[in-house]
């Protein structure tokens, strides 16, 4: 099936700004040979961005790389070559793009090669996969390994313990390692200074995705979303930049609310909303534009999405505090979204549904990815039954393109459109 | 008059519905879908307009109390013919197309040979198609490919070996031009055949209680009833590929959801097994979708598994369903990959199963398939209707019988003879309620 031509694509300054910050940090992360700077490769939820940069380290993010190939049309080749050297089907796609990818050389988006990390930095965050992902890693590269457990919200609520139990491994097993590594010694005003700058970020984003619960909405929360979640939940937060790109992007958020307009598409703005959706679990990364259009050629807007709260729910109240520096970092790790269980999921989508007015729950479940898939059904039946709301269920993956049916998906998204549709029209005849 | 159509595109048939204003059904149209959309929603459209005729003409001749008693025999005696007439036409027209192809240049040789061969062949089959549409026969399929196809194959077998020629030549050329020749656009000239079918017919007949004349006029009166296609909907996996405007198209999963809500109005939940869909649909009082669930990427355990299986075993889809149902014993298959299926029945064949046992477990394997995916969109609370191809094979039939009370426990099970129509019944109702409601 065609998709728009790339070079055609439009794109906001902010959308461009983002292109260059991204592109710069691979530029820093393939030049350490010369810079001298060490690599620690962590994950995207409960990533400790604000600390690595104490220890003037970069951070490295092998499931963004696994994106990244993805959606340059590059991870089929790499799972494939990861299932030759003996990684199953049903594995994570993260993983086998990452694996993959290393034994092609582990190039960067810029053309040279990543060099290996000085630190795996393991923050265990609602994901066991991610547990054998760096132990995989760790045969290969055969660097430092930092673990950082992260107990899961099997109550829905943290504790006292939880949260003593996640400082106390920061201070003793994280901090000095970092500084074993870096050579640095950790000054907790750097951190304090850091996470100022998240704090502010924090502020604009969660501005951004609550614009949605404008008429129409000036954002697609999940297909936009992912790249407003770009530099927050990665090598930026805590960084200047990010600050700036916030900003940035709340002022064309507030430009668009106050000419009336809908989000920006790779065709330009989205001109006629007709259904808004709340989304949870992951986009498909390898046809990924070809996903989108299918929703907004039929004029619908996610207006919500649990995606873009894996690293991190800003939009229920936490900030990430300076003047209780571990113990945030903590509540940060504990409190993303996949480290919450079914029921605080299922309330955070029934609220979603209600406050940003949605037509109803769309699920996308992830062939290779049980964190987010398991329970999901139930998820969606119980959301139903709350908020009388049709739901509907589609079945993509992250970055293996042979689990990606376009005619199966699109036939069950134009299902699901017109059911909305012909609810709405049930409604109105009956009144 | 004013018509709605609709269209359902299937993967392997396209069928249509035709609607009165009032939503009574007035024909109902098949075919194949030969992977030429455009062509099948035609062919589909006019075997839905013929039937529709006919329908009138049983209208106009019931309403003569004479009739009363030979309407039927009289109606099925003018499609007989009417179809006959078709069936000629159109291979005259597979003759023409095949002695074209055996003018090719590859075959310079003996094209004169293969001409001479070719007319024999096509003046036999006619012979031996002819009877297939006399009174009481009963046609294993009603698509023109299949029944030429295995009379041809016969035939020409028959008359290369006479000949001396090359059958796999004669092979080849049928091949080429069965494809043309169903892909060519169907004539739309219906009155003159249906007036060349009721002279047959009318010679056919005495004693008939009325004039004659009286039966030809109400017959040419309904003819010349205009069927204005006053709106068309769309639906199936080749509603995108047709010329439709948006508003025209509708998911397959609403069309099957009201058009069962139409069969049953207390249908609540809906199953459709179609050629490389399940879906489990659920539905409201006013036949409006809920909810609903069906196969991801993988269509393993669909319509096309069947036919599958029938071509591994060398026997006809519609042979299926009857040998499974000698079945006295359950043979578990654990497959519904259709390549895998295909090695366990091998595997159990080699093993000394029954072929009836094997095929039974076959199809419960499809049926299991299809309870997980009905779970999945919420179960079966109440009336439980069953549509699609697979509905009319009797073996997958008992299986989802026996499974749905096993399950669910005594729940009410329609399945309705035309319910391969169910998608094109409700795409008709959406575009009577387009114009009417």
């Amino acid at each position: 099936m065609a998709i728009p031509n790339q070079t055609e694509v439009i794109k906001d300054s902010s959308m461009l700004l983002q292109k260059s910050m991204i592109a710069d940090n691979y530029d820093e992360l393939t030049n350490t040979q010369e810079t001298g700077k060490k690599i620690s490769s962590t994950f995207v939820p409960g990533n400790l961005n604000e600390l690595v940069m104490c220890f003037d380290m970069l951070n490295n993010l092998p499931e963004i790389n696994a994106i990244n190939n993805g959606m340059r049309k590059k991870s089929g080749a790499m799972v494939m070559q990861a299932e030759k050297h003996g990684h199953s089907e049903d594995v994570c796609t993260y993983v086998k793009a990452d694996i993959g990818s290393m034994s092609r050389g582990n190039i960067a988006p810029n053309g040279k090669p990543m060099p290996s990390p000085d630190l795996l930095l393991l923050s265990y965050t609602g994901c066991f996969t991610f547990m054998k992902w760096f132990e995989l890693l760790r045969h290969e590269y055969g660097c430092e390994t930092a673990m950082l457990h992260v107990p899961y919200e099997g109550d829905g609520i943290i504790t006292q313990n939880m949260r003593d139990y996640v400082v106390k491994q920061i201070k003793e097993v994280v901090i000095p390692a970092l500084e074993r590594v870096s050579g640095v010694k950790f000054d907790i005003d750097r951190l304090r200074e850091n996470l100022t700058n998240s704090a502010k970020a924090e502020d604009d984003f969660v501005w951004v995705l609550e614009s949605a619960k404008n008429k129409p909405s000036p954002i697609d929360a999940y297909f936009g979303g992912v790249y407003y979640i770009g530099p927050i939940f990665t090598a930026f937060r805590g960084t200047d930049k990010a600050v700036d790109y916030y900003q940035l992007l709340r002022k064309e958020i507030e430009q668009r609310i106050a000419e009336g307009k809908g989000p920006i598409t790779p065709e330009g703005d989205m001109k006629d909303e007709r259904y808004r959706l709340v989304v949870e679990g992951p986009p498909n990364w390898t046809n990924f534009r070809e996903f989108w259009k299918m929703f907004y050629e039929d004029g619908a807007v996610v207006v919500a999405s649990t995606y873009t709260k894996v690293g991190g729910v800003y939009d229920l109240g936490f900030r990430h505090d300076p003047t209780n520096p571990i113990e945030t970092l903590a509540d940060y790790c504990l409190g993303c979204y996949t480290n919450r269980n079914l029921s605080q999921r299922v309330d955070m989508l029934e609220k979603y549904v209600n406050e940003y007015q949605a037509d109803g729950l769309l699920i996308n479940s992830i062939k290779s990815c049980n964190s987010f898939s398991a329970g999901q059904l139930l998820m969606m039946q119980e959301v139903e039954k709350r908020t009388g709301k049709p739901g509907a269920f589609i079945e993509t993956d992250l970055v293996d393109p042979r689990y990606f049916s376009a005619a199966n998906v699109k036939n069950r998204l134009e299902s699901y459109f017109q059911m909305i549709e012909q609810k709405r029209q049930g409604v109105r005849s009956a009144a | 008059m004013k018509c709605f159509i609709g269209i359902d595109l299937g993967s392997t048939t396209t069928k249509a519905v035709m609607m009165d204003s009032d939503g009574e059904i007035l024909g109902r149209g098949i075919t194949n879908s030969r992977s030429n959309y455009d062509t099948a929603s035609q062919v589909s459209k006019l075997e839905a307009v013929v039937s529709a005729r006919l329908e009138l003409c049983h209208r106009a001749l019931s309403a003569v109390p004479a009739m009363h008693d030979m309407v039927d025999d009289l109606l099925a005696a003018l499609e007989r013919n009417f179809r006959l007439e078709l069936f000629l036409n159109m291979l005259e027209d597979l003759k023409e197309t095949c002695l074209h192809n055996a003018a090719d240049l590859r075959h310079a040789e003996i094209s004169d040979q293969l001409a001479t061969a070719l007319n024999e062949t096509f003046e036999r089959m006619k012979t031996q198609l002819s009877k297939l549409f006399a009174s009481g026969v009963e046609r294993k399929s009603d698509f023109f490919r299949d029944l030429a196809g295995s009379v041809y194959m016969n035939v020409s077998e028959e008359v290369a070996e006479e000949a001396k020629l090359p059958f796999d030549v004669l092979i080849n050329i049928y091949d080429k031009s069965i494809i043309e020749t169903e892909n060519r656009p169907p004539a739309e000239d219906l009155v003159s055949t249906f007036a060349r079918a009721l002279e047959r017919v009318m010679d056919e007949q005495d004693n008939l209680p009325v004039e004659s004349q009286l039966i030809r006029d109400l017959v040419k009166e309904n003819l010349e009833i205009e069927l204005e296609e006053t709106y068309v909907v769309g639906t199936g996996y080749g509603r995108v590929r047709l010329p439709f405007p948006k508003e025209h198209i509708r998911s397959e999963i609403l069309c099957h959801g009201l058009g069962a809500h139409l069969m049953y109005p207390n249908t609540r939940t809906v199953l459709d097994i179609g050629g490389q869909d399940t879906k489990g649909i659920q539905i409201d009082d006013q036949g409006i979708v809920v909810n609903f669930q069906m196969n991801d990427r993988c269509a393993a355990g669909c319509g096309r598994y069947l036919g599958y299986i029938a071509d591994e075993m060398n026997i006809g889809l519609h042979e299926l369903g009857p040998i499974a149902m000698e079945s006295t014993k359950a043979v578990r298959i654990n497959s519904t990959c259709t390549v895998f299926a295909g090695a366990e029945l091998r595997d159990r064949l080699a093993m000394g199963e029954k072929r009836s046992d094997i095929l039974a477990g076959l199809h419960r394997a499809i049926v299991l398939r299809a309870i997980s995916i009905i779970s999945r969109s919420g179960g079966v609370t109440s009336e439980f209707t069953f549509t699609g191809g697979v509905a009319k094979n009797e073996a997958a039939v008992r299986e989802l019988r026996q499974l749905i009370k096993e399950n669910y426990g005594d729940v009410t099970i329609n399945i309705d003879p035309d319910s391969i129509y169910t998608g094109a019944l409700g795409a008709a109702e959406f575009a009577r309620r387009a114009v009417e409601a």
